[in-house]
């Protein structure tokens, strides 16, 4: 196997180092303790609930990057895909926290479950409370609890941030973000392999000439493997994937997110919207926003999600509020 | 035959085991390769290099100080879902072993207490080709003879683990992210299944050798 090209320092130091650089970045935006896996909004809104996010490092910008107004109060991030610990976690709660409580948003991965929820009973201790939405947007799981968070995080962590900001409750500000939660669905397609820094291996296995729908952003396994196909018939299976599930049907209005999973270019990006566009249209399914970029990746891997996250008159209110943050601001 | 250990020799052995699971880096990361991203190794060294630090520094009271040291040490360094179940394995004894001493009964229920509240936060059982598949038939062995010198449990305990990863060879993984190889995962050893193994054996020689 050819040595993976990565432009980094000591792999040991990767995660540091990526901090470091998105404090230095965000221009006095962000600050961080050294050494600290806890980033947080150099000044808080007082008052108002502190939403904190986080997860395994390796899929910037996401988790660690959206904070700021409108967004996270602080966010913590674990070793590369990996839950970051329930100290670190423990620090970011009480770092967010000003007095009305810390709303938790992160996905539905078993280790970020187990280190989040210890990291909020050490903040309880402190009489600090949490509420907890754990992301589950990934159709390519049956079991609909039992789903992983893949790129309608971002939606979700955009709802919660301008709930938070808002000056909603934490009851109200869980209860908002929990039905974007549900109202978001979302399918991945990879057509190669990311690699992971520190070793070099590859994520997982995939033949040159294979494409596999649901395929998970650690290289879980997903719902259909195949030969390559057209990009329009990628799509059709993609968003018959999405629309049957929730389900979204005619009159429907829906924000719809394209996620460029790492090596994705622009180019087939917009060909599949494309066609994404024409096939809402004939359900009769009404797109209000579309969001195209890089907002939740996985090293180099080459693929991308599509997201439709259903929309009623509050969640489009608080998708649409102003926001600020390194990877992302909005007017 | 060994009855009983104090702190000093607890310390010791605690810091020895720690110290075995950072010089297993490479063979747990190789096992976690095979159903996992490989990462095993990684976490659990930096986690129990932590451990052994803090156990040899800690302030001890009692068995449990012994034991919550390494817990809590696994628990802020390790992350990853092996740091959250390792750290409660060993925190969950902190409570219960308050004498100065540990023997064969306190073992037992130690690995009770560990066993209950692993599979507590994982929200696993048995069976599930996880960790609690060594963990489990360790604390039920355990209690078998907990009457007995703290040698013959620390050893009954260690050859229970090993046969109890060793069987997971046949289990399909239902949790963590082995869960998406479904029945590819049959013919490997659970990683974590691996690493109690190990603790545990080190724990009946350190014994052995107080």
């Amino acid at each position: 196997m050819p040595k993976v090209k990565k432009i980094i320092n000591d792999p040991e130091k990767i995660v540091d180092e990526v901090l470091d650089g998105l404090v230095a970045i965000s221009q006095g935006l962000l600050t961080r303790t050294p050494g600290s896996r806890v980033v947080r909004r150099a000044q808080l809104d007082e008052g108002k609930v502190g939403l904190v996010i986080g997860g395994g490092s390796g899929h910037e910008p996401m988790y660690g990057a959206y904070i700021g107004p409108g967004l996270a109060a602080a966010s913590v991030s674990g070793n590369i895909f990996a839950a970051p610990a329930p100290q670190h976690v423990y620090e970011a709660i009480t770092e967010a926290d000003t007095g009305a409580g810390v709303l938790l948003v992160y996905g539905n991965y078993a280790g970020d479950v187990m280190n989040f929820d210890m990291g909020a009973e050490l903040a309880e201790d402190d009489d600090v409370e949490s509420k907890t939405v754990l992301v589950r947007d990934d159709v390519a799981t049956p079991d609909i609890d039992g789903r992983r968070g893949i790129g309608g995080a971002f939606y979700v962590v955009k709802v919660a941030g301008a709930a938070c900001a808002k000056g909603l409750s934490l009851e109200e500000a869980a209860a908002v973000t929990e039905r974007a939660q549900f109202n978001t669905r979302t399918i991945g397609v990879a057509v190669k392999a990311g690699t992971l820094p520190e070793t070099g291996a590859l994520t997982f296995e995939l033949g040159d000439d294979e494409i596999e729908i649901g395929l998970g952003v650690h290289g879980e396994k997903g719902v259909e493997r195949s030969g390559m196909m057209p990009a329009d018939e990628l799509t059709e299976k993609m968003i018959e994937r999405i629309t049957s599930d929730l389900p979204f049907g005619e009159g429907d209005r829906v924000a719809v997110l394209m996620n460029n999973l790492g090596a994705t270019t622009q180019m087939e990006l917009l060909i599949v919207y494309r066609k994404v566009a024409e096939l809402l249209e004939a359900k009769g399914i009404k797109v209000e926003r579309t969001d195209i970029g890089a907002y939740f990746t996985s090293q180099e891997m080459a693929g991308f999600s599509i997201t439709l996250m259903r929309l009623d008159d509050e969640i489009a209110e608080l998708l649409d509020a102003p926001c600020e943050s390194v990877p992302f601001t909005q007017g | 035959m060994v009855a009983t250990l104090d702190l000093e020799q607890l310390r010791k052995v605690l810091a020895d085991m720690s110290q075995a699971i950072v010089d297993a880096r490479d063979e747990l990361s190789e096992a976690d390769r095979e159903t996992g991203d490989g990462d095993h190794g990684s976490g659990m060294a930096r986690g129990f290099a932590a451990a052994r630090d803090a156990v040899l520094a800690a302030d001890l009271n009692s068995a449990g100080d012994a034991f919550k040291a390494v817990g809590m040490a696994v628990l802020s360094t390790s992350g990853g879902a092996s740091g959250a179940v390792f750290g409660t394995m060993f925190r969950a004894p902190g409570k219960i072993l308050t004498g100065d001493v540990l023997d064969g009964a306190g073992y037992a229920a130690a690995l009770e207490a560990s066993a209950e509240q692993v599979a507590k936060r994982g929200k696993a059982e048995r069976g599930n080709k996880t960790m609690l598949d060594a963990l489990i038939p360790a604390a039920e062995a355990a209690k078998t003879v907990a009457g007995e010198d703290l040698s013959v449990v620390a050893r009954a305990a260690a050859e229970a683990a090993e046969r109890g990863s060793e069987e997971t060879k046949g289990m399909i993984a239902v949790i963590g992210k082995a869960k998406s190889l479904g029945e590819r995962s049959i013919g490997y050893r659970d990683p974590g299944s691996i690493s109690v193994s190990i603790m545990l054996k080190e724990i009946a020689d350190g014994v052995d050798a107080a």
